[in-house]
């Protein structure tokens, strides 16, 4: 069975998780114009490649950070969303 | 037919090929479609037979409808919920049904009757609202009772065990099934004839673009000279838009299906439940064609799971209890092209001479006729087909989405 490691809870099967969608930054809304908010809200880069992804372990409801390779669906490395915060501080 | 069967059974001569194997790539052609799926060489067939462009290049990186013109179940209708989405899929489900003569070759056009099951009132809502749309456009469409659902598939457990009972269904006549890899060939062949190359085993690597403009594409046969180049891949569209410079909303998640071992024929209408999350219709071989929802991740690869057969198995028995001793003999997976609003992104893009026919999610197999036509029309007229202008990739910039998700989500 497939584990997935949440760093909260632990390693737990795959199924007691929920994906989450991307993990980016909102631009300002005051001051982004309709195109770039449209880009934004719509559009990804899609293409495969290793991405930071919101998942959700379900029976706690704790939601953290993976970095996944959506060639391989290989998690590479899960951080809490303190962690991938101060990642994104750093740039 | 038959009289050819017969003269065959006479002669030592094999039956010509149904393609040429063009011997190499040109320096130049009018047009570059990429992806040689139903779609592909259906846009390379319209554009030869209706606008008379033959220089034209089909180049795959497979073969010929390998991906998920090979991958679907094979499912064709048009009730769907949008007026954009009915007027299109209508169209598309017109073609069809004229396609064995236009090929002169049996796509085993089988029309069976659709049933999509309702379990609770606001999918009865749904229904409701989708018969009257669909009516509204002269499309054979209704909402029926338990009973009529009874009638048509006596073998069928109307109260899935007492959890979800079938309150009742919207049902297509039109519903129809076809042989995918028929209709990739018939395509593919006709356009043949009309001196389209299919060039298979060519990938593409790269598109140039000079001051916006398409001047040709990078592949790894060879360079080509080229005005236009339509991308007509599903499941590979984030990467071909990448070299082309343009950025879409469209993310990859697997779309898995399966089928069982061969059994006697008693089902003869399509059955969809969106509820349960499945649909299922027995092939003229005898097997249950059975598919699910999309996988939740994203992911580039067609590998499949238990998990998924798993899940589908559960939520079948529940429809068709008698079907807990039959074994499951293939699965697979495709990757489907998904779009926030679970229509489709056609036409012209920003980047001048670079079209696109993308965002077939789990709902392309069905348009294969109507999207090689109208991107024909639009790749020969440089200007958006009337039935694809809602479909455009600028509608995201506008907000002004489609909406068809309560007709399309689950992948059929």
């Amino acid at each position: 069975m497939k584990l997935i490691h949440c760093p909260k809870v632990g390693t737990r099967p795959a199924s007691e998780f929920v994906y989450g969608g991307l993990w980016r930054p909102m631009p300002d809304p005051d001051s982004t114009t309709d195109m770039e908010w449209s880009h934004y809200v719509f559009h990804r880069d899609g293409a495969p490649g290793v991405q930071r992804e919101w998942w959700c372990h379900a029976p706690t409801g704790m939601w953290f950070v993976a970095e996944r390779d959506t060639m391989k669906d290989e998690f590479l490395r899960t951080m809490t969303v303190a962690e991938a915060m101060k990642d994104l501080a750093h740039g | 037919m038959p009289l050819r069967l017969l003269k065959n059974a006479f002669s030592d001569a094999p039956d010509p090929r149904f393609f040429n194997t063009p011997r190499g790539l040109r320096d130049s052609y009018d047009v570059v479609i990429i992806g040689g799926g139903g779609h592909g060489l259906a846009c390379a067939y319209y554009l030869a037979r209706d606008h008379g462009i033959t220089n034209v290049a089909v180049l795959e990186q497979g073969y010929i409808g390998g991906g998920n013109t090979g991958r679907n179940t094979t499912i064709v209708r048009s009730n769907y919920l949008t007026p954009e989405g009915v007027k299109f899929y209508d169209e598309s489900v017109r073609l069809f049904q004229d396609l064995a003569e236009d090929f002169d070759l049996n796509i085993f056009y089988s029309e069976r009757g659709h049933f999509t099951l309702a379990h609770t009132d606001a999918a009865m809502r749904t229904m409701r609202w989708r018969a009257e749309v669909n009516k509204h456009f002269g499309i054979d469409s209704e909402v029926v009772d338990r009973d009529t659902i009874a009638e048509a598939v006596p073998m069928m457990d109307l109260d899935c065990g007492g959890e979800h009972p079938v309150l009742g269904a919207l049902y297509h006549a039109p519903g129809a099934v076809v042989r995918h890899d028929a209709v990739a060939w018939g395509y593919g062949r006709g356009a043949d004839k009309r001196g389209v190359e299919i060039h298979q085993k060519t990938r593409v690597t790269g598109i140039r673009v000079v001051q916006g403009k398409v001047t040709g594409v990078e592949t790894d046969r060879g360079v080509i000279k080229t005005g236009k180049v339509i991308s007509m891949v599903a499941g590979s569209t984030p990467r071909v838009t990448k070299m082309a410079g343009i950025t879409t909303p469209i993310v990859i998640h697997p779309l898995q299906a399966c089928v069982t071992e061969p059994m006697k024929p008693w089902l003869d209408t399509i059955i969809v439940s969106g509820s349960l999350h499945v649909y299922v219709s027995q092939s003229s071989r005898g097997e249950l064609v059975m598919g699910a929802a999309l996988d939740p991740a994203i992911l580039h690869s067609t590998r499949s799971t238990l998990d998924f057969v798993e899940g589908l198995a559960d939520q079948m028995l529940d429809l068709f209890p008698f079907l807990g001793n039959s074994k499951v003999m293939r699965q697979w997976a495709g990757m489907a092209d998904m779009t926030p609003d679970f229509a489709p992104i056609m036409g012209r893009t920003a980047v001048d001479g670079f079209y696109i026919d993308a965002g077939w999610g789990t709902w392309g197999f069905k348009a294969t006729p109507v999207s090689g036509k109208t991107m024909a029309w639009t790749v020969a007229n440089d200007k958006d087909h009337a039935l694809i202008e809602p479909f455009s990739l600028a509608r995201f910039d506008r907000f002004e989405l489609v909406g068809e998700r309560g007709a399309a989500s689950v992948g059929h």
